[in-house]
């Protein structure tokens, strides 16, 4: 079991014929998600991995012909929007977004218009999900976890394949990895995906790895609190890093003295969250 | 990207909201020009990208053109925060009744841009939200609807401005949106909006950040770029499409990812060190990032020992390894590196590495402490 995604997944690739878009429909298909046709506008009728796979030229089309219930995303940040919103208007009831570098005052559009029509998005930014050993949708890379009973969420890509791997060492496996992203706005938060993995049965406990910037922990942490009955541990990164300044993410910038890992820290170690010195430390605060 | 207080209020103007008549001086001579031609009572203000510019001697009012340009000669030497001042902007004095804080920002939790105003200008809007908060009006605007007229009324109701000025508020808020939206801002500041003696509104200060990722539709505003306010290595950085941020400590890092960059630097911390710097390579990075990328973490004298912390997924850690013995060679560093290679061709790259006498690690933390070890 797991969350969001399984084997029932039924995927197209939005930018299907680009670079990374291909790159990683290959990967995917590898992997073994059900990737049933792809969008590029202007070349539907053609054919990607060696005719395995129909393109489309819109998201609508390709909804008709394979009646997919997920989308994914690798198209550059200034058509991202407007792939997002066709996504909807499609009817695709989640959407996930991988583009990194999305506008944030588009990015409050599509929240508000998605949020509307009732459409989950996850990302942008983000490096997808992956459950292991039935569907990964993104680009976190399949060999480093493995099927278990630990729910991850993240708002990071490569600091979640460490953690990930860093389980997968012990022995340790993963029922959904959800990426979140690392903007400022963005789709699923980490109370969305919390409740996911308090409501699956087989999630046992959950990872929640954060960053500075904005108040999702702060709020995760009330969450955990007061509804949460699964154990949590967590580690957040940048206690090191210097106010007003962007850390890569646009969302992990700390403002005004708010979204510092300290305060992070706290509020969640209040909660009842065991928090790592460092990712290399969880497996054993899981144990 | 924040621009300068003079470039935030041509915008400003741009949008039919009023501002005080002045222009930018590079010299004391033409801040005397501007005063006389402005009737010698003006305000001299630097214009560096800091906060806190009046209480650091930075903003002083003139009587007369003579004055005007003997307090520029002054405040075009100064430093403020550390940064030289370059430019002041020479602006006509006004006679100031009330002092209004008028903002629009994203509000990143509620998802929404949020309109914020207070009675209680001029200061320090953080403090006014600390100690008085009751004096803050905010009001969140639907992005897919925009501004309407009666929330520019409830603001103005809000923080009991006059009847007589509704008009006109409602006027500079519909600019102040359409300004915020047109260059795509994440801040647009009016701090004081003033009411003068003579009864107009007056947008005598202002600031706006715009969105470093909407800049690809404002190539106007990217000329307003000011890099003499950056660290060079930042835009160096920026040129190659790395993400670097300097920092005051002795040890180099270079990560793929934003996330493990940062914890790299925490890392480095937690075991007793100083990071130098945040360094995201980005992902799929090749030879010629992570090269430029090498040089970049050099450049900073403080530097006495490189981390390399590579978790491979897109970015394949063979690829890695041969960007840095083309950087190796390239820059022939004197300071010791330590590498952590892990993931997709991680084998491939640390056989690259083997003769390249750098110090190898298996876990972050290993990698870390021998990283501050090396520093010592």
């Amino acid at each position: 079991m797991s969350i969001l995604i399984n084997k029932n997944t039924k995927l197209i690739v939005q930018g299907i014929t680009g670079n990374e878009g291909l790159f990683h429909t290959t990967q995917m298909v590898a992997y073994g998600t059900n990737v049933v046709g792809g969008v590029t506008p202007g070349k539907g009728g053609e054919w990607v991995l060696d005719g395995k796979i129909p393109v489309f030229d819109s998201v609508k089309l390709a909804k008709e012909a394979t009646d997919a219930n997920c989308s994914v995303i690798f198209v550059p940040a200034r058509f991202a929007p407007d792939a997002m919103f066709e996504a909807a208007d499609a009817g695709i009831p989640l959407v996930v977004c991988i583009t990194e570098g999305v506008a944030v005052q588009d990015m409050m559009r599509v929240r508000n218009y998605l949020d509307q029509k009732g459409v989950r998005l996850v990302g942008p930014n983000c490096p997808g999900m992956l459950t292991p050993g039935e569907s990964k949708v993104g680009i976190i890379p399949g060999n480093i976890a493995i099927p278990g009973n630990i729910g991850v969420v993240s708002r990071s890509g490569t600091l979640t394949y460490e953690v990930l791997y860093a389980l997968k060492l012990v022995g340790m496996g993963a029922s959904t990895c959800v990426g979140i992203g690392g903007d400022p706005v963005n789709g699923t938060n980490f109370i969305d995906v919390l409740e996911m993995f308090e409501h699956d049965p087989h999630t046992e406990k959950v990872v929640l790895i954060g960053e500075i910037g904005g108040t999702d922990e702060d709020k995760a942490a009330d969450f955990i609190a007061s509804k949460m009955t699964k154990p949590v541990v967590s580690f957040i990164a940048g206690q090191t890093a210097p106010p007003g300044k962007r850390m890569g993410h646009a969302g992990a910038i700390i403002e005004g003295g708010a979204g510092t890992a300290e305060g992070k820290i706290k509020a969640l170690q209040a909660a009842g969250v065991k928090v790592a010195k460092h990712p290399e430390e969880i497996p054993s605060l899981l144990k | 990207m924040k621009l300068h207080e003079y470039q935030s209020k041509t915008i400003f103007a741009k949008y039919g909201i009023p501002i005080p008549k002045g222009r930018i001086a590079a010299t004391a001579v033409e801040a005397k020009h501007i005063a006389e031609e402005l009737g010698g009572r003006v305000v001299i203000k630097s214009q560096v990208l800091v906060g806190g510019r009046g209480k650091a001697g930075g903003i002083k009012v003139a009587k007369s053109a003579a004055e005007a340009e003997q307090l520029a000669q002054q405040i075009l030497t100064m430093e403020i925060k550390g940064l030289p001042v370059r430019k002041v902007l020479v602006d006509e004095a006004a006679a100031i009744e009330h002092e209004i804080y008028f903002s629009i920002t994203n509000d990143r939790a509620a998802k929404k841009p949020v309109m914020i105003a207070s009675a209680a200008g001029g200061i320090d809007i953080e403090e006014v939200a600390a100690k008085t908060p009751e004096k803050i009006i905010k009001v969140h605007i639907d992005p897919l609807l925009g501004l309407r007229d009666y929330q520019s009324r409830d603001i103005a109701a809000g923080i009991d401005l006059p009847r007589e000025h509704w008009r006109e508020f409602s006027r500079i808020a519909a600019g102040l949106w359409q300004a915020y939206l047109e260059t795509d801002a994440t801040l647009a500041e009016i701090n004081p909006l003033v009411i003068t003696k003579d009864k107009r509104l007056v947008a005598l200060d202002g600031k706006m950040m715009i969105d470093d990722n909407a800049m690809f539709r404002h190539a106007d505003l990217n000329e307003m770029r000011d890099i003499d306010e950056e660290e060079p290595a930042e835009t160096e950085a920026r040129k190659y499409g790395l993400s670097y941020i300097k920092l005051d400590g002795n040890i180099g890092c270079m990560v793929n990812g934003a996330g493990l960059a940062m914890t790299s630097m925490d890392i480095v911390k937690l075991f007793g060190g100083e990071p130098a710097n945040f360094l995201d390579i980005g992902g799929g990075a090749g030879s010629d990032k992570v090269s430029a990328a090498m040089k970049i973490i050099l450049s900073d004298a403080n530097v006495k020992a490189v981390l390399f912390n590579i978790f491979g997924g897109i970015t394949r850690c063979d690829e890695v390894a041969r960007g840095i013995l083309v950087a190796m060679d390239e820059v022939k560093p004197k300071v010791p590196m330590v590498v952590r290679l892990v993931g997709t061709n991680a084998e491939e790259g640390r056989r690259l590495l083997q003769d390249a006498k750098m110090i190898t690690a298996e876990t972050l933390a290993d990698a870390a402490q021998k990283a501050v070890q090396a520093a010592k």
